[in-house]
């Protein structure tokens, strides 16, 4: 009964299903793989990460691929995600139970880098196109400039701040560093796990598919084929820029206390304009306006390098090279025609075989 | 004094980005495309010359000139092989592109020479030039800094003379005001683009000598930053203009070293990609640039 | 009280003057023609009435509301809806949804209600996907509902683009050359289309248009332009044997 309905499905509620399908049924399998004893540690390290990266292709593309805009500083918004989200685990870890703490510590960094998606939003999406791609990189530097400057302590006078050096916070002798400049932040308690992965991966896919596929999602779909059409039918531009924006920051934030909580330091160089990129690669190679196609990319790109050892030192070179090919094969206009010339060459002669048969 | 040594040093500095920025400005004025590959053909050049006259002592002028052939020929095989494709492909595609071709540089570098840096023997100093010392030793000028800014003048009025007063000066004009009306008129849009990007290049050769020279050392992202910065500076004096190229270069260094010197070492970079946001938010065609309205 | 009054009604570019001392009145329920020679201003009085361009002077009142200057949406909330002479699809979104996003702000959730999934998101596209079908079928476009806005003809563009306008609910509807680029056949089928919305939605219409037969077919009053200003007015039979007209087409003075 489940199958013959899924038929009748319009065809995008369908497609949508499958791609929640193919996170849970990656899940099981990983479990019982692991279950079994037939998952290497490496791997096992790896299955955070993955999920972050998953959770920041598919946040990206809905800025690259459904706002139609290159955002180079998307792991500028992963890092303030991870820096207030690990902030508020390092300070309540110990006095709050962890499903209390832990949440919290994620909401945290979804708010922050949804604020910081509007304090970047409201001047960048006033550009477009190049510009716009130049800036997103300027913010996300600047973001890894601040962080990587800043000092916070804390003892019995309360928190200390300073964006020169860990001197100057003028601490008693027993307070304990928060963030200490470029250093980050150490000693966290690790608290993300597959699991909790792969449920933020649904909430991110739950929430951003069902608002492509609505009135907000078409408005800003509208804006990317023509943005003076799309004023004309009474679609606010700012609006709806900013909301698909600051809502693939949030997402963003998310992945990035995943990510950060992953692990037992936390350094802001980590999320520099290299990270931009690779998540850049993976929508790209994914399809741009591919949800399903991002989640795959981020996932093999982030396993592959890592099980086969000798590649690990080409893996930039070949996401580079990815990256050129796909776009020249993809968006080349001769390219294109030579492709459909191909593909139609296949379908006549395929059927005057039929013909024959 | 102390004022004058970091604005001399802040104006050498911005010599360079002003000359990187020509290259950004000419090929976005031209092809109408961030050629985002820029500021890594400024690393080639420099291992170029770091071989040539580093390790095989060569004359240093004619490293220099060996890596502008280099990267002139780089540069046009570039164009030629990733971004003609894409001439009618949507700037995003184009855009891409070039991350991907900026990579491909610094990775190859990476795989080549590996990400350790290397020292980087000044070809200011091989010529055999002094500093300048004036004020009884108060103020010191560094060889390097003087032939910088005195390098960037010269490249910037003959510049200005070939694109004004030469036929291929006249058709990169041309495509840049209508590259549909330009072909229409004869003019070979493709070559012209070529030519653009051959200047740039052996431009970005001379910039990675001078850049290496006063801050020697040479990794596969050394081009990287300045790179991206030049651009800042491309946008800041106006996309498109040769002047505002230099102005915007300039100004850009100045603020840089005089932030570096007066605010923070840690958020001068910070502070250089403010300057661009406050820029293109409050005047986004630059100081120099002109306004181009989209027809309805 | 007319739908909209155009009254002295100006833009100048720079030094240049492209549109001045304009008056128009337009009732609930007609048919108008704005005809002149290329480069008269007749889509740059399009891009002033729906705040493309804001007018350096005069003003604009629709149904008793000043719109003078007001922002495109603010103007497509008010009730003008418009074509465009380049055809303005969204290309990459389906048939059907591109009449949705023309219904932006007449069946309105908010975005949590969309992401949400709560009942009034079902409901409303309901109601949606049933009014933007019964439009495309009066544009014999409801066979291709889900294929993308690129993938039609061309004809068929510009009567999607129709059918979006007139999603937004407008009392005033704005074509730009509707019938470019269309042999006889589709000309005519177009007329009998443009006639048929202005009666079944009781909307006025007002449209550029270089086909004379066209214009001259449907339209009860034509106002001609020439260098920004209004040279006549009136009736198709008018205009064919106003002098200046037939000057101002042939190019003489």
């Amino acid at each position: 009964m489940p199958l013959s309905r899924l038929k009748h499905m319009k065809k995008t509620t369908r497609s949508n299903l499958i791609t929640f399908a193919i996170v849970i049924g990656f899940y099981l399998v990983v479990q019982i793989l692991s279950g079994a004893g037939l998952t290497s540690r490496s791997f096992e390290g790896q299955l955070v990460p993955i999920c972050a990266y998953v959770m920041l292709a598919i946040s990206l593309n809905l800025t690259v691929g459904f706002l139609g805009e290159l955002s180079l500083g998307h792991a500028g918004f992963m890092s303030v995600g991870a820096f207030s989200g690990v902030l508020l685990w390092t300070m309540l870890g110990d006095s709050l139970p962890a499903y209390v703490a832990l949440p919290l510590a994620f909401l945290a960094g979804g708010l922050v880098a949804g604020i910081f998606g509007v304090i970047v939003g409201v001047p960048v999406l006033r550009l477009s196109g190049d510009y716009l791609a130049i800036v997103t990189l300027a913010f996300g530097e600047i973001i890894k400039n601040i962080i990587n400057a800043l000092y916070l302590g804390v003892d019995e006078n309360g928190l200390h701040f300073s964006m020169t050096d860990a001197t100057s916070l003028g601490m008693e002798p027993d307070g304990t560093m928060l963030i200490n400049g470029a250093m980050g932040i150490t000693g966290i308690q690790k608290a993300s796990n597959f699991t909790i992965g792969i449920v933020l991966i649904i909430l991110t896919l739950f929430v951003i598919l069902n608002m492509i596929n609505s009135r907000t999602g078409r408005a800003v779909m509208a804006i990317r084929d023509n943005e003076i059409a799309a004023q004309s039918v009474g679609i606010n531009l700012t609006r709806y820029k900013l909301t698909a924006f600051v809502v693939s920051a949030v997402f963003a934030g998310f992945a990035g206390v995943l990510y950060g909580l992953n692990y037992s330091s936390l350094v802001a160089s980590r999320f520099d304009y290299n990270t931009s990129i690779q998540i850049l690669v993976f929508v790209v190679l994914g399809g741009i306006g591919s949800i399903r196609g991002s989640i795959i990319a981020a996932a093999l790109l982030t396993v592959l390098p890592e099980m086969l050892r000798g590649l690990q030192d080409y893996r930039m070179l070949i996401y580079a090279i990815v990256l050129i090919v796909v776009m020249i094969f993809n968006q080349s206009p001769q390219i294109v025609a030579w492709r459909k010339r191909v593909v139609e060459r296949f379908k006549s002669r395929g059927k005057k075989q039929k013909e024959v048969a | 004094m102390q004022f004058l040594s970091y604005l001399i040093s802040g104006i050498s500095l911005g010599s360079v980005y002003a000359l990187i920025a020509l290259g950004y400005t000419m090929v976005y004025g031209i092809a109408k495309m961030l050629n985002f590959a820029h500021g890594d053909i400024i690393m080639i050049g420099s291992y170029v010359i770091f071989f040539a006259f580093g390790s095989f002592g060569l004359n240093p002028i004619l490293s220099v000139v060996l890596s502008m052939v280099v990267c002139t020929i780089l540069g046009v095989t570039i164009e030629r092989v990733a971004y003609r494709p894409l001439r009618e492909a949507p700037s995003l595609a184009v855009l891409i592109t070039a991350i991907g071709v900026s990579y491909l540089l610094q990775q190859v570098a990476q795989l080549l020479w590996s990400a350790n840096p290397k020292s980087f023997q000044s070809i200011v100093a091989g010529v055999g030039l002094q500093p300048l010392v004036l004020f009884d030793g108060q103020l010191t000028i560094s060889a390097e800094a003087i032939v910088t800014i005195l390098a960037c003048i010269v490249i910037m009025v003959a510049l200005t003379a070939f694109v004004n007063h030469t036929v291929p000066g006249h058709a990169m004009l041309a495509v840049s005001e209508d590259r549909g009306a330009a072909q229409l008129m004869g003019v070979n849009v493709n070559g012209t683009i070529a030519l653009t990007f051959a200047i740039g290049s052996a431009l970005a050769a001379v910039a990675g000598a001078l850049l290496c020279s006063s801050y020697p050392t040479l990794s596969p992202t050394t081009g990287a930053m300045p790179g991206i910065k030049a651009f800042v500076a491309a946008v800041f004096g106006g996309i498109g203009s040769i002047p505002g190229a230099f102005l915007g270069g300039v100004l850009l260094g100045v603020i840089e070293n005089l932030s570096k010197a007066y605010i923070s070492t840690q958020l001068s970079d910070a502070i250089v990609f403010l300057v661009l946001i406050v820029v293109l938010v409050v005047k986004p065609t630059g100081l120099l640039g002109k306004k181009v309205n989209v027809k309805v | 009280m007319a739908l909209l009054e155009v009254s002295n009604l100006g833009i100048a570019f720079g030094g240049l003057q492209a549109v001045s001392q304009l008056d128009m009145t337009i009732e609930k329920g007609h048919l108008y023609g704005l005809i002149g020679p290329n480069g008269a201003g007749k889509t740059t009085v399009f891009n002033m009435l729906t705040g493309v361009y804001r007018p350096t002077e005069g003003n604009i009142v629709l149904d008793g509301k000043d719109i003078t200057g007001k922002s495109p949406e603010a103007i497509s909330k008010a009730g003008i809806a418009r074509t465009f002479q380049n055809i303005r699809l969204f290309n990459e979104m389906s048939v059907l949804d591109n009449v949705k996003v023309g219904m932006h702000n007449q069946v309105t959730y908010g975005m949590w209600t969309g992401i949400l999934r709560l009942p009034a998101y079902r409901e409303k596209e309901h109601e949606m996907n049933r009014r933007a079908r019964n439009l495309l079928k009066i544009f014999d476009l409801d066979e291709q509902a889900d294929l993308k806005a690129s993938q039609l003809p061309y004809g068929k563009q510009r009567k999607l683009e129709i059918a979006r306008a007139l999603a937004t609910n407008p009392k005033l509807l704005l074509l730009d050359e509707p019938a470019a680029g269309m042999n006889p056949n589709e000309t005519e089928e177009l007329m009998q289309t443009v006639r048929s919305v202005r009666d079944q939605f009781g909307i006025a219409i007002l449209l550029i248009e270089h086909d004379m037969n066209f214009v001259m077919g449907i339209c009860e009053e034509i106002t001609v332009l020439d260098y920004g200003r209004m040279i006549a007015r009136g009736d198709g039979k008018a205009i064919r044997n106003n002098p200046k007209v037939i000057a101002a087409y042939l190019g003489g003075d």
